[in-house]
């Protein structure tokens, strides 16, 4: 990314001053600014605990590449240590799927489970981003894909492999952001007809 | 000992979308609230959301919890122009109901049946599921945030030229974007650090 103080969703969609979706993002002026903040909050923390810039960045490069969102993966990416650029592109190519899919709760709703893959990490991949980061990306995947099938044994996963309870709570939060933050890219882009 | 999965107490898993009040349990351990700093405190930005297991778990993480908030607001709250709150709340329940979010889903459901008086095509939405036909401008609302919650996206041009012939400016179409992304963000914690219960 080009610094943290250049509004990523406007840079993204491709928002210049004084054009038409400028005024639209002016007329929500706190969800303007506070999408920037969660990003640097995410993305350059004052406080970054146990969970380091290059996690954050692989981690933010390998959901925008699951989404197929090219320009924004590449941000990401560029954020990322070029010696993993490799292992998440790869990473990338055997979880891409389609979602939303995943199971009910037994009952009414089972008739609506749609199945669809759990991701488990190719070992070459594994070794080339680590146990730390392997795990962060298997839940990822969950959560880009099918999040109705999260469950308790996903999070024991993460804690398995050294995440801690504030470390996957920040993880979680980098994950949901960027699914907002990639829709709100695609959307804004083809209501300015530049899907 | 805060790093480990917590057993949950004894409850009734819902399983229908419903309006009715839901609890939520954590999966995680929330901060406990006489460990919690003023910056956490402040993170909740409503000071009652402190009752709240969600906030407080949320809380750990207190910078992107208080801009996750302010986001959320100013997109569901902020009453200069665009779409009306009750729609707002519809893309928000359509999105939860098409990502399996039976918590955000009764909560949204809940406001907008209450913003718009329809109860019985909000409670279709969540029986018949995102394929109910409600009427074209709703139905053009739910579409549009059904499509943009599928990964990769499904929406396009044709959903933006739907919403225009139901009567959406821009200004509302971009909010139809931002209420459906937003509630992509919500669906994925809430369904994911804990778990739905009955009252």
């Amino acid at each position: 990314m080009s610094g943290t103080d250049t509004d990523v969703i406007d840079a993204l969609v491709g928002i210049t001053p004084g054009s038409a979706l400028d005024a639209i993002r002016a007329r929500r002026p706190e969800a303007r600014a506070h999408a920037q903040a969660t990003y640097q909050a995410l993305f350059a923390p004052k406080d970054p605990g146990n969970v380091s810039a290059s996690e954050r960045f692989a981690v933010g490069a390998f959901v925008a590449g699951l989404h197929g969102a090219t320009a924004v993966a590449a941000a990401y990416a560029s954020g990322a240590p070029a010696a993993l650029k490799e292992a998440v592109d790869t990473a990338v190519k055997e979880a891409k799927t389609h979602g939303p899919y995943g199971s009910y709760t037994p009952g009414p709703l089972s008739r609506e489970d749609t199945p669809g893959p759990v991701y488990r990490m190719e070992a070459s991949t594994r070794r080339a981003l680590g146990p730390r980061l392997a795990a962060a990306f298997e839940h990822a995947h969950m959560l880009v894909f099918h999040p109705r099938d999260a469950a308790p044994a996903a999070l024991q996963a993460l804690l398995d492999a050294g995440w801690t309870t504030t470390d996957i709570v920040t993880l979680s939060q980098i994950v949901a952001f960027l699914s907002f933050q990639i829709r709100v890219v695609a959307g804004l882009r083809t209501l300015a007809g530049r899907a | 000992m805060s790093d480990s999965i917590l057993k949950t107490p004894e409850h009734t898993v819902p399983t229908a979308f419903t309006r009715a009040q839901l609890d939520w349990l954590p999966w995680l351990e929330p901060l406990a609230v006489d460990a919690m700093t003023p910056r956490h405190q402040a993170s909740l930005v409503d000071a009652a959301r402190v009752k709240s297991p969600y906030f407080r778990l949320l809380a750990r993480d207190p910078d992107a919890l208080e801009a996750r908030t302010r986001t959320d607001k100013d997109i569901f709250y902020n009453p200069d122009g665009g779409l009306p709150r009750a729609e707002r709340e519809l893309a928000a329940a359509a999105t939860s109901r098409f990502n399996g979010c039976l918590y955000c889903a009764s909560v949204h459901a809940r406001h907008a049946a209450t913003y718009s008086k329809r109860e019985d095509d909000v409670q279709r939405l969540l029986d018949a599921g995102v394929t109910a036909d409600l009427d074209e401008r709703w139905n053009a609302i739910i579409a549009a945030s059904v499509a943009l919650t599928a990964t990769p996206s499904l929406f396009g041009p044709e959903h933006v030229e739907r919403l225009r012939r139901a009567g959406l400016d821009d200004l509302a179409i971009s909010d139809v974007i931002h209420a459906a992304a937003f509630f992509n963000w919500a669906n994925r914690l809430m369904l994911s650090l804990g778990e739905p219960a009955s009252v």
